[in-house]
């Protein structure tokens, strides 16, 4: 800042900077750059701990950095509360995001918009195909007791869940998904030995384009921490899902789907 | 515990109404678990006569032997006395080899008659009685235990969870949480385990956001935190789960490995989980029954109402499962100190009066159940990431908790929703605990809510809603002529699920008991009774 002072081409950037694209951190005045952060080090509570946990802080960027709080906890760790100034700078230009395609829904919203788009409720089939045994994935979705404190898609009331279970058979599924009048079809692939979950999902896929008019397909849902992102046109479905996804995050690209293609027909 | 007084005022005929309508509604249930059998219960019991160990596939013996025997002769006389006569006809000189023979097909089962079945069924007894007699010594073994080490010192108990996925990593967690100030460690169980039918062997590295229940699991844990009760000089209780579709497995199992407290609900498993509502019963009678004789504290699991439904709406529903629990419980020779009850702090904190109404809820629970040690669970579902938001929303839970005389106090983590807890998470929330507990302890003593005010007014609408349901629940019909509680299920009386008798997972594995019916097990569990008062504990 004093070498900004000293240049007045620079002071105008920075004076531009300061309402602009280069943003710091807000603690009481601006461009003070405060941020305040806890961490916990494996080290007995001494001063040696704490000119440790002031060197982290000051290697991430905070300086001047205050060591406001140190505690023991138990014998081995020290825990700590830092204040200090970031000397980092970030240039809104150079942040660049991806947005989701579709909005994340609460429950209430996720019903709402079903209900006002089919005027029924959404069916969706769930399975574990092939030999795998591990529901897991697939209950967290489905069942009513949910995941990561979400409340599975059974919870929604304006969506009916038909879940199979596990070790179902490709045409079993299909069968299935017809008489439901399936929107949607839900497989979980968790184990995987030799690419089973690429075959396994790949036959499923084509089975269902093999039983549907082109066009009438449910949407095709593959779910699993194997499945490589990006891989949906390659496995032949509409969208994969990764480790840690939520139902909520299911069912709000299931209500984005089902407007998407409510639009496409006439 | 401090006993509370008519803090409340509630009018004893109501509460007299809601226990009498929560007995009518348990009892067409309990002659229901009481005639029929499950593949659990039966494999449950061979896991009392020493059957243990598994395939190279992982496959325990006892679904090997109960499904070859099933598949022989059926489930309905239970499996028992076809497979002690296999033993005494020389088929294979132990229960091992006898699985593993039927698992390859290799023995054949039959149904003994007249004194043949008199012989086998009285050998059954002595086998199955081994495992019960294991039970006894483990409950004798705590006893003595607690008398050494002595209980914590202070109420509520402070209930902390561990749930690495890997026994080895939640040992050093357990130890280390014990010392930082819990009385009682849970290992949180794999996902989706509650859907295995069967129980995984041995120790276990690999887990789902849990570690999966095993006895060679339950046995590590319970030894390294003896080491630690020893160390701290204070009984450290180890927490589990019974329910699913092998709960009465892993309540035998608890038992035999002297596990202290069980999450043992009685209708989590068929709302939450899809499990069929017959199997779930007939195994939460056995289970229950096990637990009673092991000296377990079961935890029952009406926080989960709570995050399915508005916590000021469904406020009764907790009370009316609470009661229901009760009954089921009493039924099966469960006591008072046994009965962690649960009930939890979920009302939006942005609705106006949202303590107050806490406080009413917290205090209608502990005055209708005096004897019992309340299970009381932190705020999860208004959680929202803001980490300091949810710690004060913590202080108000522990708040309630010191105010009310909790037994059990699950230990809030402002991390819910976020992260697994860190170190300093865990440490920060056991520090908010105790501050408010050094605090507040003493309120009990000051605070009664005025007469005909908010929290007395609030508790008896709770209250009569209560009755209202236990009502309708009695009243409760279905085309199929279910028992009442069995056709209120079936129709969402309960969260919003519709769980039909014919539906869910697990119904295949349910008989009708035939007049032959015999299982050492349930004989002896029917017939035992609690230790006389003094001698329990």
């Amino acid at each position: 800042m004093s070498a900004a002072k000293q240049q007045p081409a620079q002071a105008a950037a920075t004076a531009a900077a300061a309402q602009g694209s280069v943003i710091r951190p807000y603690g009481d005045t601006t461009g003070d750059g405060m941020v305040q952060m806890s961490f916990t080090l494996p080290l007995p509570h001494d001063k040696k701990a704490e000119g440790a946990a002031l060197q982290l802080a000051r290697k991430m960027g905070l300086d001047p950095a205050l060591l406001v709080h140190a505690k023991a906890m138990g014998p081995d760790f020290t825990f700590f509360v830092v204040y200090g100034s970031s000397t980092h700078l970030v240039n809104l230009d150079d942040v660049h995001v991806v947005e989701r395609e579709y909005p994340l829904l609460s429950a209430k919203d996720a019903n709402l918009t079903i209900k006002k788009q089919l005027r029924r409720k959404l069916v969706v089939v769930g399975a574990c195909i092939g030999t795998d045994a591990h529901t897991v994935g697939i209950d967290a979705i489905l069942n009513i007791k949910g995941f990561a404190g979400e409340k599975g898609l059974e919870y929604y009331r304006e969506i009916k869940v038909v879940n199979l279970g596990a070790q179902v058979l490709v045409p079993e599924l299909v069968a299935r998904a017809r008489d439901e009048k399936a929107d949607a079809v839900l497989v979980s692939q968790v184990v995987t030995q030799k690419d089973a979950h690429i075959h396994n999902t790949t036959q499923m896929s084509a089975a269902f384009r093999e039983a549907y008019p082109a066009g009438q397909v449910p949407i095709l849902i593959a779910g699993g921490p194997r499945f490589e992102d990006g891989s949906e046109r390659a496995l032949g479905v509409d969208r994969i899902f990764g480790r840690g996804t939520t139902p909520g995050e299911v069912a709000s690209y299931l209500v984005h789907e089902i407007g998407l293609r409510k639009g496409k027909k006439p | 515990m401090t006993r509370p007084h008519a803090m409340l005022e509630l009018d004893p005929a109501v509460v007299r109404r809601a226990r009498a309508l929560a007995r009518k509604a348990a009892a067409p249930v309990v002659k229901i678990a009481r005639s029929h059998t499950t593949v659990s219960v039966e494999r449950a019991t061979l896991r009392l006569a020493g059957l243990a160990g598994a395939d190279h596939e992982r496959v325990p013996w006892v679904n090997h032997l109960v499904t070859a025997v099933r598949d022989e002769v059926g489930l309905e006389h239970g499996v028992t006395t076809p497979v002690y006569d296999a033993l005494l006809r020389g088929e294979a000189p132990d229960l091992t080899t006898l699985a593993q023979k039927a698992a390859s097909g290799n023995v054949s089962f039959r149904l003994p008659t007249g004194r043949e079945a008199t012989v086998a069924r009285r050998a059954a007894a002595k086998g199955v009685g081994a495992g019960l007699r294991t039970i006894d010594r483990s409950r004798a073994t705590r006893d003595r235990l607690i008398k050494r080490h002595g209980d914590p010192k202070t109420k509520p108990w402070i209930y902390l969870i561990v749930a690495t996925g890997d026994i080895y990593e939640d040992i050093p967690q357990a130890q280390a949480a014990a010392r930082e100030g819990a009385d009682i460690i849970a290992v949180i169980r794999s996902t989706g385990q509650s859907l295995l039918d069967y129980v995984p062997e041995g120790a276990t590295r690999e887990g789902f956001a849990g570690t999966y229940a095993t006895q060679e699991n339950f046995r590590l844990m319970r030894a390294a935190l003896d080491d630690v009760s020893k160390e701290l000089g204070r009984y450290v209780r180890l927490t589990n789960y019974a329910s699913g579709l092998c709960m009465p497995e892993i309540a035998a199992l608890a038992g035999m490995e002297r596990l202290d407290m069980m999450l043992n609900d009685s209708m989590y498993g068929i709302l939450f989980r899809d499990i069929n509502p017959i199997r779930t019963f007939v195994d939460q009678r056995f289970s229950r029954q096990v637990h009673a004789r092991a000296g377990i504290i079961i935890n029952t699991g009406e926080d989960n109402y709570l995050t399915t439904a508005d916590a000021v709406e469904a406020a009764h529903t907790v009370t009316v499962s609470q009661l229901l629990n009760e009954r089921f419980a009493k039924e099966a020779g469960l006591e008072d100190w046994q009965l962690g009850l649960g009930h939890a702090f979920e009302i939006n904190p942005e609705i106006p009066d949202s303590f107050r109404m806490e406080l009413a809820h917290a205090m209608l629970a502990r005055q209708l159940f005096p004897d019992a040690p309340l299970k009381w669970m932190p705020p999860t579902k208004h959680m929202t990431g803001d980490v300091f938001r949810g710690y004060l929303l913590d202080g108000f839970f522990n708040l309630v908790g010191a105010m009310t005389g909790q037994g059990i106090l699950l230990v809030g983590m402002m991390t819910e929703a976020v992260v697994t807890p860190f170190l300093s998470d865990r440490d920060l929330a056991l520090q908010n605990v105790r501050y408010v507990m050094n605090a507040a302890r003493g309120l009990t003593e000051d605070f009664h809510p005025p007469r005909d005010g908010y929290i007395q007014t609030r508790a008896r609408q709770v209250l009569s809603e209560a009755v209202d349901l236990l009502d309708r629940i009695v009243t409760d019909t279905d085309a199929a002529g279910d028992a009442p509680l069995l056709a209120a299920i079936a129709d969402g009386t309960f969260g919003l699920m519709k769980r039909p008798a014919t539906g869910g997972k697990g119904l295949d594995g349910v008989s009708e008991r035939a007049d032959d019916y015999d299982n050492p097990a349930t004989t002896a569990l029917d017939a035992w009774t609690p230790p006389a008062k003094g001698a329990g504990r």
